[in-house]
């Protein structure tokens, strides 16, 4: 039962395998709370017999919750307010993460300590002058308020992009730099056309992770590019969840057909819309996702 | 070697020397080569020096005044330390919170690297289904977002409705003071939406571990090592420098939240427009706020640190030596040469008469 050296036990086995179904219902267990209930209707909710399954399949919540939030708007500016600055992101934290790798300044070590501290730091704490300061250079409410930054390897969590870059170019072999020196490649040719296209593993990491957490990121969107006056177009998914309330109030009181009163199951609507397109990319890409801390090398060989 | 030693080196031990510093100095293309490093740090320099150091200073010279917004600007009165001897003794809320925040972390921060720890060790067994696990301990990562927790916190999903917590807390808080009691029990009602945080640590627990040898495990077991053995003396040492970054990342993570109540009540003094408080007073809180977090961070980071090998110590150690001893020689001989030069000059003009030896005296 316990098992032999090769074999794992039958009791072994199955106690793995109960906590983990039991552990991965735990977690699961909000989301599917939401899709069921997302799915009932008035008198379903308050019908106590029914916990779990809705008695009918219906999809009237999503339609009021995706009217309320403008759903295809702020999809689209969504998409783009976490593209753009990943691709900005990409661009500058591999520049910085090779030349961390390659080269051995003066200073080096000087760099890299302020590297992490600025990851360990809050940002609560540059929060107000930031915002002074990108009143003053007039990109607030903008885009550019999160596509400067980002250029400049100041974008979310860029630090450990930085890190993830240093990491992976540190282990292509020194030989094969040194072999298109030779060839007569000068400093940015052999790393865009040597180093870069190996690189493609931690491209896709930090693309993807880069994308989630700006996605995601809902305070310092409100207050750098939506501002906190809202006198800026731009807006996501996430901020309309966060206004959630007060979107569907006012959507109710313009609504041409009668809309059923805030509950419970329109919030929960509301909020799988605004991790529906986030999870469509995660399903689709799952290979990438969950493999991609390994490919990077962090964790050393 | 004392300072009225005149002899010369000759020719062989001059070259000996050259020799044996060569290796400790860079040549100068390399140096030149290193330089260019700098090309490729500038976007970082120009953005640390934009985005980071100068909202720093302001930040902190914010902390130090008093600022009124007033319709002809803003009005900056210096009190130096008043705002942060105001937080420390007057404002209630703030000290209460960061107590609270730093009990709730220090107890959630090892519960979830251990947490992770445990799944990562059961997803690298060999089961069927791994991936279909991976995928569903890495979803929240994904979707976790300061609205959605805020929503599902308040539908009460964020706990587990089968664990009965008000017998919970009423047993832990029997037992415990309550000062303990409290955050012990916030942690349990809240278990779901920490267990969330750890889908990042679990992955990276799972390669770390997928990178150790099995060779060594086989080893361990021949010679007659149980489980238990195996787990302390092979699989964690390997894991030291993941339980240092998985650590880091979580209390990094629960401290950025902004789930965090010590974030909302910073975030809205922010903007709040009375007298005592407003920007000069949320930016002393932010900094006090961060020199804790720094405190935390370092403080586990001293107890998690791997120890540096006895070995590659002494070989710095050596290193070091070597370059002072060939410096050392260099202004010996540098020395010698002058006075000798002297000496020289002296003699031709004749002031000094010096009774030349051989060196087959000695």
């Amino acid at each position: 039962m316990m098992g032999t050296k090769d074999r794992e036990g039958f009791l072994k086995q199955f106690s793995v395998y109960a906590l983990l179904i039991c552990i991965g219902f735990i977690y699961l267990y909000p989301i599917l709370h939401m899709i069921s209930s997302s799915l009932m209707t008035l008198d379903d909710l308050l019908d106590s017999s029914i916990k779990w399954l809705p008695s009918s399949f219906n999809l009237e919540n999503f339609r009021q919750a995706a009217a309320s939030m403008d759903f295809w708007r702020a999809l689209w500016q969504s998409v783009v307010l976490a593209g753009v600055p990943t691709i900005c992101n990409l661009l500058s934290c591999s520049v910085i993460g090779y030349g961390l790798a390659r080269f051995d300044f003066p200073g080096k070590k000087i760099v890299m300590a302020v590297i992490i501290l600025s990851f360990v730091l809050p940002s609560q704490i540059t929060m107000i002058p930031t915002y002074v300061l990108y009143s003053n250079l007039g990109i607030q409410n903008t885009i550019w308020a999160f596509v400067l930054p980002a250029l400049f390897g100041q974008g979310f969590n860029a630090p450990i992009f930085i890190l993830i870059f240093w990491q992976f170019f540190r282990q292509i072999p020194k030989v094969l730099i040194e072999a298109s020196r030779i060839d007569g490649a000068g400093y940015f040719k052999s790393f865009y056309k040597v180093a870069l296209p190996s690189a493609a593993p931690a491209f896709i990491t930090v693309a993807l992770f880069s994308f989630v957490w700006y996605w995601n990121e809902s305070y310092l969107t409100e207050l750098y590019v939506h501002g906190i006056y809202g006198d800026s177009s731009w807006t996501t998914l996430v901020i309309q969840l966060d206004n959630f309330s007060d979107n569907y109030s006012s959507y109710q009181q313009t609504a041409t057909n009668a809309a059923t009163n805030l509950n419970e199951s329109i919030n929960m609507a509301g909020t799988l819309l605004s991790i529906l397109p986030l999870m469509i990319l995660y399903f689709v890409l799952q290979r990438h996702f969950v493999e991609s801390i390994d490919r990077t090398g962090i964790t050393g060989e | 070697m004392n300072m009225a030693e005149t002899t010369k080196l000759t020719r062989k031990e001059k070259k000996a020397l050259k020799e044996r510093m060569k290796h400790l100095r860079s040549g100068k293309l390399e140096k030149r080569y290193a330089r260019m490093g700098y090309l490729f740090m500038i976007p970082w320099f120009i953005g640390a020096g934009v985005f980071l150091a100068y909202p720093l200073i302001s930040s902190f010279w914010y902390a130090l005044n008093n600022i009124r917004i007033t319709p002809l600007g803003r009005v900056f009165t210096f009190v130096g330390q008043g705002n942060f001897t105001q937080i420390l003794i007057q404002d209630p809320d703030f000290l209460v919170q960061l107590v609270d925040y730093l009990t709730s972390t220090i107890l959630s921060t090892p519960i979830i690297v251990v947490f992770a720890l445990l799944i990562a060790m059961m997803l690298n067994m060999r089961i069927k289904g791994k991936g279909f696990f991976r995928l569903i301990f890495f979803l929240p990562v994904i979707i976790v977002s300061g609205p959605i927790l805020k929503m599902l916190t308040a539908e009460g999903a964020g706990s587990i409705s089968a664990i009965d917590v008000q017998s919970l807390t009423a047993a832990i808080g029997s037992v415990l003071p309550s000062m303990l009691a409290k955050p012990i029990s916030d942690v349990f009602s809240n278990m779901i939406t920490t267990l969330w945080y750890s889908g990042v640590q679990i992955l990276i627990f799972l390669s770390g571990l997928q990178k150790i040898d099995k060779s060594m495990y086989e080893a361990a077991k021949i010679d007659g090592g149980s489980g238990w053995e195996c787990f302390w003396k092979i699989t964690l040492p390997n894991l030291k420098s993941m339980i240092l970054l998985n650590t880091i990342y979580t209390i990094v993570f629960i401290s950025s939240n902004s789930q965090n109540p010590i974030i909302v009540l910073i975030q809205n003094s922010m903007f709040s427009s009375t007298k005592e408080k407003g920007y000069g007073y949320a930016s002393a809180m932010a900094w006090l706020y961060s020199v804790v977090v720094l405190l935390l961070v370092g403080l586990f980071a001293l107890l998690l640190t791997t120890r540096k090998d006895q070995y590659e110590k002494q070989v710095k150690r050596n290193k070091k030596l070597k370059k002072k001893e060939a410096r050392n020689l260099k202004r010996i001989e540098r020395r010698n040469s002058r006075n000798a030069k002297r000496i020289e000059k002296q003699r031709a003009k004749g002031k000094i008469t010096t009774h030349t030896t051989s060196r087959s005296d000695y």
